[in-house]
């Protein structure tokens, strides 16, 4: 590992003014400077001998120069996130590293260092992120970032698309495995097959900022404790134009909305927006990784549908159906809802939403006008 | 540090509707006059609501990607951005004149210099005029033809047309083409018509829109006669009732727009160096090239879902 000059020069200027960053702390006092490294403790040092020291403190010096000279941004999500991606600590973490403290406690220079030869691995929602050195033979502090598919960690990066433009992300998150677009970025149908390789910290952010937008700016909110939730009466209410009526949607009807939409199988983010302050909803908010902070435009639009179709009377409809044609609408329904309409083998008749059974029902049961079904309370 | 927010519509059924958000931010990031460019949605991510915060500058200058203003930059914008004391009035304008206006966005504490749209600035006319000259493959285009700027227009909003013909009125006081025409989809003069309102052989169609879907290349060049189903496509030019119909598709695909939204921002006072000579000399060298001429036939629905 080598410490280049104009690290130790950049370092022996501010020391006058102290230095106190991830384990390296180098003050001026009465008799000359003391330097601390990790364990190592170095008082009443003159201007050579802080030079001397801070050589063989190279893991500490290169990694002050990284954090503080390569990336900046004192307090900023970037840096923060950056941080996380190497497990380093995080200024904001005291109360957000119990829950990490089993599998992801925060490393101390010298295991980071080790661990960065190797890469360290992590997951941001679909996404997988490699911090690593740009040199592993000889490191000198800079760090790199791959970043793939969490499905690809085992591919060889021969079998995958390999970008270096962060803005390509824009392209391969556009639409699915099946070439439908997505247009909600957080639903969990990112394909796979691709890979970025040796991005800087910059490019990395801009990456997962064009995947997932904004969940950097969020994640790093709520660990501060800043989160600021808009619930949903706020939010409806707020709405103007053609979805002004969304605010009438019943409560209920909020509850299944939230059901429909918010869960983990259908995106990544974790709702933590609710009925209103104080109004919890029932359904589950997920255990997604990137907190929801208020309802997004998707389930604005549907609210909007969803509220002009609430505002129908309900009605008895008489209706003949044999109970295994009973049965098949639940099936139908659900295989629909479940998205695995695709997947029910052609011949396999015992599936009540096998495209034949559903024709046969048709054939049977609709008229010219469609379901036979009589209003009964007319 | 500076940032520019480009505020676009988006669509949650059309992925195309963002394309040209997107290559005109990429033009402006080539230039590096920014620190930081981001695009933002209404309908898609990252959503107005939440764009500001993903920035790390002070500064930032929101320009929205509409033709006109109205409800969406008068409204919606100002509203989903959070810009504390935002009235319509600051803008002083009588629906094309809107410059910008200074104001703080609450949950960030940041200031923003919020622009007017990018379809009623000055520069759009050249972008028209040059949109016309990508058309027709020529440079010198105007004597002998007649060229026509298309709205959509609406009862609603009398602002959406005063843009069309503000663009029209300049053209026309340039004595550059022989007739200039503001037509619409939704209100008279209707572009169904067009061929009525020229003598000229050879008319020029910009539609003022900023992205290419279900109107531009769906139900214009169906009214106006240029195909009998859009899907079929259609010729640039095209004969209808013996004229020569040069349809250029939206004009905010036209590589000058991105000018267009540096010129909102310097007005706002960004500090953008020679970043407009830069995106000048790039829109020339490809409508020389002629790599981007010619609209291609697209399915699909407009940015208006």
């Amino acid at each position: 590992m080598t410490v280049a000059t104009d690290d130790l020069e950049a370092l022996l200027d501010r020391a006058s003014s102290g230095v106190a960053f991830d384990g390296l702390r180098i003050d001026e006092t009465d008799d000359g400077y003391s330097l601390e490294a990790g364990e190592n403790r170095w008082p009443g040092l003159d201007e050579a001998a802080l030079g001397r020291a801070l050589e063989s403190s190279d893991e500490y010096v290169t990694n002050w120069r990284y954090w503080q000279e390569t990336v900046g941004g004192e307090g900023t999500a970037r840096r923060a996130f950056l941080r996380w991606c190497e497990r380093a600590p995080l200024a904001d973490a005291e109360d957000a590293a119990d829950a990490e403290a089993t599998v992801d406690a925060p490393l101390a220079v010298p295991e980071r260092y080790d661990a960065l030869r190797d890469g360290i691995d992590r997951e941001w929602g679909q996404l997988s992120i490699t911090a690593r050195f740009v040199d592993i033979d000889d490191p000198d502090g800079e760090r790199v970032y791959d970043l793939w598919h969490v499905d690809d960690a085992d591919s060889d990066l021969a079998d995958l698309e390999v970008y270096d433009e962060p803005r390509d992300a824009r392209e391969i998150a556009t639409h699915d495995d099946d070439g439908r677009y997505r247009p909600l970025k957080t639903a969990p149908t990112l394909p796979a097959g691709w890979a970025f390789t040796g991005l800087s910290g910059d490019d990395l952010v801009d990456a997962i900022g064009f995947f997932y937008p904004a969940t950097i700016a969020n994640w790093h909110r709520e660990r501060r404790g800043a989160l600021d939730v808009d619930h949903w009466l706020e939010t409806a209410e707020r709405q103007t134009g053609i979805y002004d009526v969304i605010d009438e949607l019943p409560r209920e009807a909020v509850e299944w909305m939230a059901e429909a939409c918010c869960v983990d199988s259908q995106c990544l983010r974790r709702r933590e927006w609710e009925y209103e302050d104080g109004d919890e909803l029932d359904a589950d908010g997920g255990d997604g990784p990137f907190p929801c902070r208020e309802p997004c435009s998707l389930v604005i639009a549907a609210a909007r549908k969803w509220a002009i179709l609430e505002s129908e009377e309900e009605r008895t409809y008489e209706l003949e159906l044999t109970t295994s044609e009973r049965n098949q609408l639940e099936e139908l329904i659900d295989a629909v809802a479940e998205g695995r309409v695709d997947e029910i083998r052609e011949a396999d008749v015992n599936d009540g939403a096998n495209r034949y059974r559903a024709r046969y029902l048709r054939a049977k049961r609709f008229g010219e006008e469609g379901l036979e079904a009589t209003p009964v309370d007319e | 540090m500076q940032a520019l927010v480009i505020a676009a519509h988006g669509s949650h059924l059309n992925p195309d509707a963002s394309d040209p958000t997107y290559a005109h931010a990429d033009t402006i990031r080539e230039t590096g006059a920014f620190d930081e460019v981001r695009e933002a949605f209404w309908k898609e991510e990252p959503h107005f609501r939440e764009v500001i915060r993903t920035l790390e500058s002070d500064e930032v200058f929101v320009v929205p990607l509409f033709i006109s203003e109205g409800y969406f930059t008068e409204q919606i914008i100002p509203r989903e951005l959070r810009l504390e004391d935002w009235d319509p009035d600051r803008w002083e304008s009588d629906g094309t004149s809107a410059s910008q206006a200074t104001l703080e966005a609450e949950d960030v504490g940041k200031t923003i210099h919020y622009c007017g749209p990018v379809g009623t600035h000055d520069a759009m006319t050249d972008v028209i005029i040059q949109r016309a000259e990508t058309a027709t493959e020529n440079p010198d285009v105007g004597e002998g033809v007649g060229l026509s700027v298309v709205g959509h227009g609406t009862d609603r909003n009398e602002n959406s047309a005063k843009a069309i013909e503000y663009h029209s009125d300049r053209i026309a006081e340039r004595d550059r083409f022989d007739e200039v025409k503001a037509l619409f989809m939704d209100e008279e003069p209707e572009v169904d018509d067009v061929t009525d309102y020229f003598e000229s052989d050879d008319i020029v169609v910009v539609p003022l829109f900023i992205a290419d879907g279900y109107h531009t290349q769906e139900d214009i060049p169906e009214d106006m006669g240029l195909t009998e189903d859009y899907r079929l496509g259609w010729d640039v030019p095209s004969e209808v009732d013996g004229h020569r119909i040069w349809y250029t598709g939206a004009v905010g695909t036209e590589d000058l727009l991105a000018d267009v939204l540096l010129e909102r921002a310097a007005d706002a006072g960004a500090d953008i160096g020679d970043a407009r000579e830069a995106v000048r000399e790039l829109a020339a060298s490809v409508a020389e090239t002629g790599a981007d001429s010619g609209p291609e036939p697209n399915a699909g629905a407009g940015a208006g879902d």
